[in-house]
């Protein structure tokens, strides 16, 4: 592979500003608080000192000579009166100052721990002389070496050197230091820290090229360029500052009447208050969020934001600017269902139809049409919004424009029309957890106010209806669309990646539809014309071969392509068979046509290609559908109704449970219980107990599947797999069975008891959370407490865990997020550093699996024919 | 108990059969998958699983894994 890079980035060093450096890089020095003088001009050595920058149009640097697009500001400075704390340095000073000697400087340790020290650490931390390319040790942290020191030259009280004692130095905080009671001037600090030498600073875990630490306190403070504090002009003509020209404008005006007072020949208890204030000026000014410190306010009361809020949290540069953008061209508004459209389009509304472009470039073969659009102008669909001159000049259709526009129109022009049936979009769904949570739609404009979709697409979006909303984005130009169209439209994403299963497929309705279709309905000739005639097909061949009545399975194997062959499994492990285009045997269900195990629907992808297959599964959708309208097809209580001497076995079985578990209760109270390995006696009640239960409870569903009516509704719903199964419906009809909390029935509470009804220590079923009754019989007080619990419980934990498991899924993805497989078949991180040698250890490529695995009977077979 | 026979874990199951490269695999590594040494994977020299082998830095080892889609697959890694 081609090496193309001329320049690597070798090291990065993140350092200090050294006095030198910001007087060196600095173009004005600031003296004066006032901003603007009478006339509105900028005053020279103000904030606003033009030498400083360019924030108004028109106007030329005074420093560079650049306009407001090329000058991107210069630094100015000032002189601080007294020098001042750095509040972001205040832990380093502290701990530089207690390992250094207060008279000489030098590192404070006794001989022994000195050599120690010296072996163990050699050039620490960022030295930039490291050229060769070896691998680098890893860097300590700055404080890290510092801590070292301290922590043994805490309990030394002399230093080696000259003998000076020394004294114990605390940070009151925010940034005052104490040594022994008395107060350090920052003064006194900066003179200590001058003090030390390089040598000694290395040894404290400091470059002192980058970061000497008397630069920690500032005796001069470099002011930013106005371009990033730019005032704003309001209507009225006022001008409003910026907070951190505010803030500047404090610590000048505090600066100035410190010099004025120290020139004076002022007491010093006023130049201390006043140092002070400065202190603190200088500190919101760097942080105004600093706990002991009150945050320097606006007028009306809001906090100034500064240096360290402009960049931190969720608002900060980062989150905010860096990593998250705005976009054009997107809608948002809540998303309904409409089953006839197609899995591959989105209702869009006329509103944002109206409102959302798409360039078109004019030719001398479209210019027709496109004048059309600009003829209707903004206001009548289809129009158009804009129109763009080949100078690049844009022009809004109005009234006025309109006519004048539509005149000039020619060739090179690019007219922004409204959007139109048949053009392509990008439809989201936040959380965008997987690829299919941003798919390519064709565009369907509708009335209403709300996006449209196929309620087939809802399960790759994770969305439903009650509420949620989703995002339109309109690609802008021709590769885009291109792109969308080829690599994100619905039907490119039928297989997900994940286990190689389609993620979309028929689902609750159709489901149900298409198994009572294919079982045993029967409809006339002219009928089952009509059926396929609504879903959308018109093979006139297959309609003629029709008979007087034509059965379900007849119908759908009109849908079917006349050479697919298919054996595959309905839900109940029966037979499905497919042959040259004819349901022989079996029905549709959720093994065939469902959501993530739809056989069928993967078997047709993978014959018949994505724009087949999507369209036979939009047909199929339909059709099941359509059958049920024609059917009818309800669900009601009556449905759970038990025939009585069915009622009369269930009753049975629990009585006989409870009867069960009452010798067993007996049994633990008269000792006779012999434990379980491994468990406590109260334990090994408590697993027989709800072993019992438990199989009491599977046993009233086993009752219940026996009589299982095939034309029951809810029971229909449960064998198809379109929604509920049979122990929900157990628990409707007969008995809603234990409460369990952690695996284990519901605990007492502290007085022994789980609800006051009970006697303490009750062990019998009903005292820890047996429900006997069914939910169409109605629960007992205590039943309905002991299912409350349980509820609750259930519905913390999904509150709780998917804030939990979200916070981890997005932690995991920026962490391998540019990990791919490289051409070669490795797996590579973006300094093309092997992950893995091949692709998941077996190079295979998931989403051409089926569930992960390679069917190698089916291919066989596929290959040399059936056998 | 101190030293009776001490449980070699490269005869476990569990653990896969890692191999020393000599020079030549190594550099022929290298050259197929168009990488440095230091782009490799890399393992510990007192990694328990090669404690036998006895290597130094920047040698280069095997490692056969079994997989249940595959059988067996390869795996290399760098010794630091």
């Amino acid at each position: 592979m081609a090496n193309f890079v001329y320049k690597k980035v070798d090291a990065l060093v993140f350092g200090l500003f050294s006095p030198e450096i910001i007087k060196k890089m600095a173009c004005a020095k600031i003296v004066t608080p006032e901003l603007y003088d009478k006339e509105g001009f900028p005053v020279d050595g103000g904030l606003m000192d033009v030498r400083l920058g360019v924030i108004d149009p028109g106007i030329r640097c005074k420093t560079c000579g650049g306009s407001l697009k090329e000058c991107m500001g210069h630094f100015g400075y000032m002189d601080l009166a007294r020098p001042l704390i750095h509040i972001k340095y205040a832990d380093v000073i502290l701990t530089t100052l207690r390992a250094t000697c207060r008279e000489c400087g030098k590192v404070l340790t006794d001989t022994k721990i000195k050599i120690e020290v010296e072996e163990e650490t050699p050039a620490p931390v960022v030295t930039a002389a490291s050229e060769e390319e070896i691998v680098l040790p890893p860097l300590p942290t700055v404080e890290e070496p510092v801590k070292k020191e301290t922590k043994s030259s805490k309990n030394i009280k002399k230093c080696l050197h000259c003998n000076a004692k020394q004294f114990t130095i605390k940070l009151e905080k925010p940034t005052t230091y104490l040594e022994d009671e008395k107060k350090l001037t920052p003064i006194d600090i900066h003179t200590r820290l001058l003090r030390i030498t390089d040598e000694d600073l290395e040894k404290l875990g400091l470059d002192p090229k980058y970061a000497r630490p008397d630069w920690m306190v500032l005796t001069i403070l470099p002011v930013p360029p106005v371009t990033i504090r730019p005032s704003i002009t309001l209507e009225t003509g006022e001008r409003s500052e910026d907070d951190l020209t505010h803030k500047l404008g404090d610590i000048v005006r505090i600066n100035q009447r410190l010099f004025e007072n120290i020139n004076a020949g002022a007491p010093e208890i006023i130049v201390e208050d006043l140092w002070e204030l400065l202190q603190y000026h200088v500190t919101t000014y760097f942080d105004n969020e600093i706990s002991q410190v009150p945050p320097a306010r606006h007028r009306s009361g809001q906090a100034l934001k500064t240096l360290t809020e402009r960049i931190k949290s969720k608002e900060g540069r980062f989150r905010h600017n860096l990593a998250g953008k705005r976009v054009n061209f997107a809608a948002r508004t809540v998303i309904s269902p409409d089953s006839k459209l197609e899995l591959y389009e989105v209702g869009v509304p006329f509103s944002v139809a109206m409102e959302l472009t798409i360039p078109e470039r004019v030719t001398e073969w479209n210019i027709k049409h496109l004048k059309k659009f600009v003829e209707n102008g903004p206001q009548k669909y289809p129009g158009s919004n804009y129109v763009l001159r080949p100078d690049g000049k844009k022009k809004k259709i109005t009234e006025e424009t309109h006519e004048q526009l539509l005149e000039e129109l020619q060739p090179g022009y690019i007219v922004e029309r409204h959007l139109m049936d048949g053009d392509i979009a990008v439809f989201n769904r936040q959380p965008s957890l997987h690829r299919m949570s941003i798919m390519a739609h064709k565009i369907k404009v509708l009335h209403g106010k709300s996006f449209r979709l196929n309620p087939s697409v809802c399960n790759p979006y994770a969305a439903d209806f009650d509420g949620d909303e989703m995002n339109l984005h309109i690609p802008q130009t021709e590769e885009a669309r291109a792109e969308a169209e080829i690599l994100m439209q619905v039907q490119t994403q039928i297989i997900t990646p994940k286990n190689g299963l389609n993620i979309i497929g028929c689902s609750t309705d159709s489901i149900t539809g298409n198994y009572l279709l294919t079982k045993n309905m029967e409809f006339p000739k002219e009928d089952a014309i009509q059926i396929l005639h609504t879903i959308g097909v018109y093979n006139q061949e297959r309609f003629e071969k029709f008979k007087k009545n034509v059965t379900g399975k007849e119908i759908f194997s009109v849908l079917l392509p006349e050479d697919f062959n298919f054996v595959g499994q309905t839900k109940n492990k029966k037979p499905f068979i497919v042959k040259e285009g004819i349901l022989i045997e079996g029905h549709l269900d959720k093994a065939t046509i469902g959501e993530e195990k739809g056989e069928l629907i993967r078997a047709l992808y993978a014959q018949y290609g994505q724009d087949i297959g999507i369209d036979l599964l939009g047909k199929i959708f339909r059709l099941g559908l359509e059958a049920l309208l024609r059917n009818g097809f309800t669900t009601t209580i009556a449905d759970t109704d038990l025939p009585t001497e069915i009622a009369e076995k269930c009753k049975e079985t629990i009585y006989n449970a409870e009867r069960r578990v009452a010798q067993l209760i007996e049994q633990y109270q008269n000792k006779e219980l012999e434990s379980l390995p491994g468990l406590s006696i109260e334990d090994t009640v408590e697993v027989k107990i709800l072993d019992t239960l438990n199989k009491a409870r599977s046993r009233v569903g086993e009752i219940i599947t026996e009589i299982s009516d095939e034309n029951n509704p809810t029971i229909i719903m449960a064998v198809s797999g379109a929604k509920g199964n049979l122990l929900n419906l157990a628990m409707m009809a007969a008995c809603v069975g234990q409460q369990a909390m952690r695996g284990k029935r519901i605990e007492n509470g502290y007085r022994h008891r789980t609800l006051s009804v009970f006697t303490k220590g009750e062990l019998l079923p009903k005292a820890k959370g047996f429900i006997k009754m069914g939910y169409k019989d109605g629960l007992g007080p205590e039943e309905f407490f002991m299912n409350a619990i349980t509820g609750r419980d259930s519905l913390m934990d999904t509150a709780l865990r998917t804030p939990k498991s979200g916070y981890l899924y997005r932690r995991l993805s920026s962490a391998l997020q540019d990990i791919k497989v490289a051409y070669d078949g490795t797996v590579r991180d973006a300094n093309e550093n092997i992950v893995q040698f091949i692709y998941g250890e077996d190079g295979l490529d998931v989403s051409k699996t089926e569930g992960g695995k390679i069917n190698v009977t089916r291919i066989v077979k596929e290959i040399v024919g059936e056998k | 108990m101190e030293e009776q026979e001490k449980f070699n874990i490269s005869e476990h199951f569990l653990v896969p059969k890692h191999v020393k490269l000599t020079e030549e695999e190594k550099e022929t590594i290298l050259k197929t998958f168009n990488i440095s040494l230091n782009q490799l994977p890399q393992i510990l020299a007192n990694d328990p699983a090669i404690q036998d082998l006895h290597l130094q830095q920047g040698d280069v080892i095997k490692i056969l894994r079994k997989s249940s889609t595959v059988g067996e697959t390869i795996f290399y890694r760098m010794v630091i």
